[in-house]
């Protein structure tokens, strides 16, 4: 009998002192507060780890440019308006025939590691990205005759004119003799990159000798959660002081000391279809489903009634290019989505496949709620999760697929970077939208260099798209954003960046 | 020995239970588990909603039922694959020995190194994801090894029992040996590896839904629904609680069951 | 030592074999890092090109036979998808996962075995049916499931550790040892509650041979025989079981990582396959088949030094 107290009491109290060690550690946790309360630290939740190159020409996942804006700048620099201001270079001219740009260098502009810009780590930067290199990702128009340096300016000069070409000059100035950019990049920007530690963390620092008006935060530290189940919890725990990105079943559950703020994603959700594949193949089907789907619904059930609904291609952001009549083109009416797909010759409907990137929870909760929307008009849909790597690989590239749930984003302020893949000639049209009309629309639109004109080109191929039903259009999603009470100068952009030089930390 | 049965009689009434409303789940829920309602989002359980609604207003009790429903079944399908394959490898190497017998025991130690995540998402991978039948394939696949372990310790240890013996010297041939006197003598071993192997399968489709490489939406899995659960814990935290108890007493009754199999001839503890 | 060399060969052997299987698993499934690096930028061209660039476009035997050479070199070689040596990338994964494991371990035995001993001394008792019944509810715990409760109740609740703010071993080590204690209390509830099962009936088992009864009707002590007789007898099956227990710790903690958001090896052998990452899913898969081999091999070792009887049969 005692034997066995004793045994029992052995147990307990090992587990207690394994607990009462724990509880005891929780004092000296809060780094950094109470030794230097003048820095001021912030902790960033991203969804993504920054998984590719850190190379800024060579990395193309939205997750890791977003994170890596901070570090990098071109000549030019986009602004939270969407406006374009020069950034390494200090002024520019262009001549009188649009051809030759000539960009006069700021001076002193240093590189993280110490070094100062000089024009031939400019004219380095921006001939990689013409060169014919397979690694690198960002490619410079083909307009572009030479890059040249004279009496210290850099020059380029172009075959063509093009009004886009200076949205094209952001790409990043990197240092000329450097190798180690994808691990430890280094570049202009207002943040130094310190660290990444793969799927765990990234820290940057506050750059002193930043050209432009100092950054306010001393050091951010961006904690990568890539289990969306976990994002409330590490909001709640302090673990966290900002997260982007989120849903309202995530936002919803914040409770005080935190503060929501809204802004948009900048991206063209739709349920994108195969027009090269039967029934997607006929105008009346695609124009049916679109009859068919109820967007405000929609965005009322998988996302609390925050989105934009969109008709086309283009999203708000867009400003100048943007249509907003194109979103009352197909008003919900399930009578004649069912009067469409009759016409159509499937008078009991149909069945269909809609393939989602598994891991985007946003786009995965869209596909269900369509899913019981075309119920409603016969069609039976299915989703087919599937891996990231495969969407790209089966649906993006091989586009072997029926429809698909995805945001496409635009790498530029550029309405080429959204419209020239619906071309019938582009590499990138995975839905295969082969429209004379909207060729010619499109390539007189890039011919065009008067703004007034082109633009309303460039609306009339939107426009193009929406009458065609080239995809069933659904939103520009809402970017909510998580922020804790006492931080603040958050600022949203027409690009998915996140701009942390503004951000600071009430004292 | 009655009091051991009492295991048996209640894992009986546990999983006869469970099965039951699974079984109803199939033909009828309270509602539809997918449709969805914008009025009704995270509603607290009430009798209208036994265990309350998720983020799209859907009832998660209707959700559960066909929820466990998909992991009993891919559990009972991958015990019924791994069983019958492994039952039969184990069975005639640990009959027959030899070079065949050491080939397959090495492999299966090969495999058991091989991670089993890595190999049901191989496995998944190539038949095509997002099909509750190619998970039952993968998790089916890779419990082979564990059940032919099982049965060829069982058939290897009857294989120099006298009565075996007389039966080969009478002349019966190798097939109704098998069948007719081992097979019979390993079923104390053999039901309850089976039982076990039937909660292992629950635990592991749950994990893998819950990392989101088995069943996927909109049919619903219990392990799914859990990760889904997990990130509504603070506004509806009956979401994952009462996902999280089906899946255990799911688990558990079955264990019952094993137990009281164990306990059918007395002193095995 | 020719036990040794035969266990050496085994682990190379299996190791060998693993690799191959995982290198033909990438063949079957399709896709390559290229396509994983190209994103949306991805056009057939480019695709086609930068195959090319980093060598992908080879035959398979080829490559597998590039990376076993670089793997008995040394040279594990770089990951497509963070252009990181792979070394450098796994090395802090590895110290955490294994951290992880030791603390769920030392967790398991800590608990089960006085717990085991204790629960030997109740069969037949009044309370043993309840305890059995317990025993199995226990084991039909989903670690996932206690990871989730856990985290709110000492995260949020009683904020005794932060959730989502793992440490780092390297930064702070007795933070991020009661980070893990949390994680190994779901890892371990299940297995403690197999361990105590497994305990149990071995020694009901020994204490119902011959030799035991004997001993205690000749006026023995019951602990004394226990301890004397029993224990040794029965740690020959015990050490088996925990050293399996250990290899499933480390293979299966990949989802506990992931509820308490760990850094470890688990999540990075799940993103690195999505990935097709191949050298970081090879040397990950060859870790966990040599951690697997590993603890058979230690098992057996530490089980000759308890009953010399099993040296002769396994030189044999």
């Amino acid at each position: 009998m005692k034997k066995r107290l004793f045994a029992l009491m052995l147990a307990m109290s090992l587990v207690s002192a394994v607990l009462a060690g724990c509880a005891g550690g929780s004092k000296t946790e809060n780094p950094g507060t109470d030794n230097a309360p003048t820095l001021k630290e912030l902790n960033i939740g991203i969804a993504q780890d920054l998984d590719d190159s850190l190379d800024p020409h060579k990395n193309v996942a939205a997750g890791t440019r977003e994170i890596m804006f901070n570090v990098f700048e071109g000549l030019m620099k986009p602004t939270s308006t969407g406006d374009l201001i020069p950034a390494v270079a200090e002024s520019y001219t262009v001549s009188d025939d649009h051809l030759t740009y000539t960009f006069k260098l700021r001076e002193g502009v240093k590189f993280h590691n110490g070094q100062t810009v000089t024009p031939d780590d400019v004219l380095y930067s921006y001939n990689r990205c013409m060169e014919d290199n397979a690694e690198i990702q960002v490619k410079l128009p083909a307009n572009i005759d030479k890059v040249y340096v004279e009496n210290g300016d850099i020059c380029f000069q172009l075959t063509e004119p093009s009004n886009e070409f200076l949205s094209y000059l952001t790409v990043a100035i990197i240092p000329a003799d450097y190798t180690e950019q994808d691990t430890k990049p280094v570049g202009t920007g207002p943040f130094k990159f310190v660290s990444h530690t793969a799927q765990d963390s990234v820290v940057m620092e506050r750059f002193e000798e930043y050209w432009g008006e100092s950054a306010k935060l001393d050091k951010v530290t961006f904690k990568i959660i890539e289990n969306a189940d976990n994002i409330v919890l590490s909001l709640q725990s302090g673990a966290v002081d900002l997260f982007a990105h989120l849903t309202t079943a995530q936002t919803s559950q914040l409770g005080a000391g935190f503060h929501v703020e809204a802004g948009t994603m900048n991206l063209v959700q739709a349920l994108y279809l195969n027009n090269a594949v039967a029934p997607f193949d006929d105008v009346r089907v695609r124009q049916a489903l679109c009859y068919a789907v109820d967007r405000e619904a929609m965005i009322d059930l998988a996302f609390d009634g925050y989105g934009y609904p969109i008709g086309t291609s283009i999203y708000p952001a867009f400003g100048k290019y943007y249509d907003e009549s194109l979103v009352n083109n197909y008003p919900h009416d399930v009578e004649k989505a069912k009067a469409l797909l009759a016409e159509a010759g499937y008078p009991d409907g149909f069945a269909m496949s809609i393939t989602v990137p598994s891991n985007y929870k946003p786009h995965m909760d869209t596909a269900e709620v369509l899913v019981q929307q075309l119920a409603e008009v016969g069609v039976t849909a299915t989703i087919q999760p599937v891996e990231w790597e495969t969407w790209l690989s089966d649906t993006y590239v091989g586009r072997q697929f029926e429809s698909t749930v995805v945001g496409v984003d635009a790498a530029n302020m550029t309405a080429r970077s959204l419209l020239e893949r619906f071309t019938s000639t582009a590499g990138n049209n995975f839905v295969n939208y082969n429209n004379a009309e909207y060729d010619t629309l499109y390539a007189a639109a890039q011919a065009s260099f008067d703004d007034a004109e082109q633009i309303a080109l460039y609306r009339q191929a939107a426009a193009n798209l929406s009458e065609n039903a080239a995809n069933v259009y659904l939103q520009d999603m809402a970017d909510l954003v998580a922020v804790r009470d006492g931080v603040e100068g958050l600022n949203f952009y027409p690009i998915y960046v996140l701009d942390l030089s503004t951000l600071d930390i009430a004292a | 020995m009655k009091k051991r049965n009492a295991y048996f009689v209640a894992g009986l009434i546990l999983t006869g239970f469970l099965t039951a409303m699974i079984l109803l789940g199939l033909f009828w829920t309270p509602y539809d588990p997918n449709a969805m309602d914008g009025a009704a989002k995270f509603l607290k359980p009430s009798l209208q909603h036994l265990m309350g609604t998720d983020g799209f207003g859907r009832d998660i009790f209707s959700r559960v039922l066909k929820g466990a429903g998909t992991t009993y079944g891919i559990a009972a399908a991958t015990v019924a694959i791994g069983g019958i394959c492994g039952t039969l490898i184990g069975a005639l190497t640990g009959y027959f020995g030899g070079i065949v017998d050491d080939v397959l025991m090495r492999l299966g130690d090969v495999l058991t190194a091989f991670p089993s995540i890595l190999l049901a998402l191989v496995v998944i991978s190539i038949l095509g994801p997002g099909k509750t039948i190619n998970v039952m394939i993968a998790l089916g696949l890779v419990f082979i090894p564990s059940f032919a372990r099982v049965t060829r310790t069982a058939f290897a240890s009857l294989r120099d029992v006298n009565y075996i013996k007389s039966a080969r010297l009478m002349g019966a041939s190798s097939g109704r040996i098998l069948w007719r006197h081992m097979l019979p003598n390993t079923w104390d071993v053999l039901l309850p590896a089976l039982t076990i192997g039937f909660n292992n399968a629950a635990l592991a489709e749950a994990s893998m839904s819950y990392l989101c490489i088995g069943v996927t939406p909109p049919d619903a899995s219990l392990g799914y629904m859990l990760s889904e659960a997990q990130g509504m814990f603070v506004r509806a935290p009956w979401y994952a609680i009462s996902t999280g108890m089906t899946l255990v007493l799911m688990v558990f009754g079955m264990g019952l069951l094993g137990e009281g199999l164990q306990h059918r001839h007395g002193e095995v503890f | 030592m020719k036990y040794a060399a035969k266990r050496i060969l085994v682990l190379l052997v299996t190791m060998v074999i693993v690799s191959f299987l995982a290198f033909a698993a990438f063949e079957v499934i399709g896709g390559d890092p290229a396509t994983a690096i190209l994103g949306t930028q991805a056009t057939p061209e480019r695709l086609e090109a930068l195959r090319e660039e980093l060598g992908l476009n080879r035959p398979f035997l080829t490559r597998y036979a590039e990376w076993l050479l670089g793997f008995f070199t040394g040279d594990l070689g770089m990951s497509y998808q963070y252009r990181q040596p792979v070394l450098e990338l796994l090395q802090s994964k590895l110290s955490v996962t294994l951290m992880l494991s030791f603390v769920s371990f030392i967790l398991i035995v800590a608990v089960s075995i006085p717990l085991g001993l204790l629960s030997s001394r109740m069969v037949g008792k009044r309370l043993d049916g309840l305890h059995t019944a317990f025993n199995q509810l226990c084991m039909a715990v989903p670690p996932f499931f206690t990871g989730i409760l856990l985290s709110y109740l000492f995260g949020i609740t009683l904020k005794w550790f932060m959730p989502g703010n793992f440490p780092g071993l390297g930064n702070n080590f007795l933070g991020s040892l009661k980070y893990l204690f949390f994680a190994a209390i779901s890892i371990a509830i299940p297995r403690i509650a197999m361990t105590v099962r497994m305990l149990r009936s071995i020694i009901v088992r020994e204490m119902n041979q011959a030799y035991v009864r004997t001993a205690i009707s000749r006026g023995n002590d019951r602990g004394q025989v226990l301890r004397n007789h029993v224990l040794k007898n029965a740690l020959v099956p015990v050490v088996t079981f925990l050293a399996q227990t250990m290899a499933e710790i480390m293979a299966g903690s990949v989802v506990v990582e992931q509820v308490f958001g760990i850094p470890g090896l688990g999540r990075m052998l799940v993103s690195s396959v999505a990935n097709r990452d191949y050298p970081v899913v090879e040397t990950l898969v060859v870790i966990l088949a040599f951690w697997v081999v590993l603890a058979g091999t230690v098992a057996d070792l530490l089980n000759q030094r308890i009953d010399p009887r099993l040296r002769l049969g396994a030189d044999a």
